[in-house]
């Protein structure tokens, strides 16, 4: 097992890995009709490091994480988190995986119908059972004082901005203590200062719930603020591995794109 | 019993893998492959209404969505619907001097085929349509996929509550819109007429008896059972665009009015048959 620390990145860098990997990716294929979307792709998320996936968009950065909690099946190779193969899980067990894996989607996927209040009581009222009343809400005004929203309790979410409903989906991604968290692209579409705010959000998490992440994106000054190591996919595969140094001083044209 | 989940990545593969070089194979292709997901969807809802953990509190929401949030709209088609028929039929009636059949006669019209024919389709319009349109915009926000990984099953959560609640709703609301007809009859009555209330409703349900009403009442649960599973089936197997979203609306309405008359057209030859 690799326990060495991980390269830190940036003026503010994250809490930097401190175990042995949570998820193994070994050569994972992903075809979509006659497309090789992924065509094997092997990587290691140690645990409590942020890994940074940088990519071309097109490059299969959201299939991979979709593949990591099933949404989709992948065609070869396998998936392995906190021990457990995915593809070898079944209802019940894929969803005690799902219980320890939040998930930041890209659009945030805030459910419309329902309050702030209802969105974040939603999956901890479905994951953690045995949870009173005044235990859920305690959780809602943590989690809501963590994101500095919480006087947008009991609004709806198209009376939110881009950047309130984005801080609003991570709280309600780690109000069930994940250990593991997926971000989908978790600064695309917001402006620079909002995303800096969205990167800060990201490590505080990383500090106070001790979570490995696994942060899916374009934005390269969210992978400077975030990361504690990269890694850049491409034509299906990974291409570099590393440091920022490594992936500054890369003649890769693609990377070198990444970095002007 | 086993029943696959639909997997809608899945099925746009097969949709790809299937469709052969000739056009006419590629679209009996598609044909077939969209028949196996609509069976493997309804099976689906089947197994899932039938799970231990239903979702009591989003189907009794559910219903309210669906049942009295349509009152407005069925209230003002149901007593339009008898108002009309009786001022269109009661100059006929009376050349013949049979005026005194109109109520008997509107309300005949109204419990065994307008009523649940114009209200079903009234609600395939409103409800169809916003199940077609929240799903598939549910789909495309990626909702469905949150929910998904909140350990919720979108199908028990989303779908078996909605069909249920239509299934449920959708006859009482036709019969809600029958009684509201028949009132509308009764004021259409006294517009060149004279009749009591009570007159009118007694003369009306002379000639109404148990095979009127039973037809009626069971091909409304069948109105309510096509209503939710077409509006559900198409907004849940709704593209990843937004453009898919008015797509999912709009071929929720066509398909599911297109099968209230269907369901009609069989129920009618079914009670003929059972009758004679």
């Amino acid at each position: 097992m690799n326990t060495e620390q991980t390269e830190t990145i940036g003026g503010a860098p994250a809490k930097a890995a401190s175990g042995g990997p949570v998820i193994v990716i070994s050569n994972l294929k992903k075809s979509f009709g006659g497309q090789e979307v992924l065509k094997s792709v092997s990587l290691q998320l140690l645990d409590g490091e942020n890994l940074v996936v940088l990519g071309k968009s097109g490059s299969g950065k959201s299939v991979l994480i979709k593949c990591i909690v099933r949404l989709m099946d992948h065609d070869g190779g396998s998936i392995t988190v906190l021990g457990k193969d995915v593809s070898a899980l079944n209802g019940a067990g894929l969803g005690e995986l799902r219980k320890k894996v939040g998930f930041l989607f890209q659009s945030g996927a805030l459910y419309d119908s329902m309050t702030v209040r209802q969105n974040l009581e939603f999956p901890l009222r479905r994951m953690r059972k045995n949870l009173t009343k005044s235990e859920i809400d305690e959780k809602v005004k943590e989690v809501l004082e963590h994101v500095g929203l919480w006087d947008t309790l009991d609004k709806m979410p198209s009376q939110l901005s881009g950047g309130m409903r984005k801080r609003i989906s991570l709280a309600r991604t780690i109000i069930v203590d994940p250990k593991i968290l997926l971000y989908d692209e978790p600064t695309t579409g917001l402006d620079p200062a909002t995303s800096d705010e969205i990167s800060s959000l990201i490590k505080d998490v990383q500090k106070k719930y001790k979570t490995s992440s696994l942060i899916i994106t374009h934005d390269i000054q969210c992978a400077r603020s975030t990361a504690n190591r990269l890694v850049m996919l491409q034509d299906g595969e990974v291409s570099l591995e590393g440091g920022i140094e490594k992936f500054e001083k890369s003649t890769d044209p693609v990377v070198k794109s990444f970095f002007k | 019993m086993n029943i696959p989940a639909v997997n809608i990545d899945k099925v746009g593969d097969a949709t790809k893998q299937t469709i052969a070089p000739g056009r006419i194979a590629g679209k009996m292709g598609s044909f077939f492959v969209e028949l196996a997901n609509v069976v493997f969807f309804i099976l689906a809802t089947i197994k899932e209404t039938f799970s231990r953990d239903f979702e009591s509190r989003e189907f009794l929401r559910q219903c309210f969505q669906i049942g009295y949030k349509t009152l407005p709209l069925i209230s003002i088609t149901g007593i339009i619907m008898g108002l009309v028929l009786t001022i269109q039929s009661r100059p006929v009636l009376v050349n013949f001097g049979a005026v005194t059949k109109l109520p008997g006669m509107v309300a005949a019209s109204l419990i065994r085929e307008m009523g649940p024919v114009i209200t079903a389709l009234i609600c395939a319009g409103k409800i169809g349509s916003g199940m077609g349109a929240e799903l598939g915009s549910m789909k495309v926000t990626e909702q469905i996929d949150a929910m998904e990984v909140s350990s919720t099953n979108p199908m028990r959560f989303l779908v078996v509550t909605r069909v249920l609640a239509a299934t449920l709703m959708i006859p009482l609301l036709i019969l809600y819109a029958d009684a509201l007809g028949i009132l509308g009859s009764w004021a259409g009555a006294n517009i060149k007429g004279d009749v009591t209330f009570v007159l009118f409703f007694s003369q009306a349900f002379a000639h109404i008896n148990f095979i009127d009403l039973l037809p009626a009442v069971i091909k409304s649960f069948f109105f309510g059972a096509v209503i939710g599973f077409v509006g559900c089936y198409k907004g849940y197997t709704a593209g990843r665009g937004t453009e898919s979203v008015g797509v999912a609306a709009n071929s929720a309405v066509v398909l599911s009015s297109l099968l209230v008359i269907v369901v009609d057209l069989i129920v009618v030859q079914i009670t003929d048959l059972l009758v004679s």
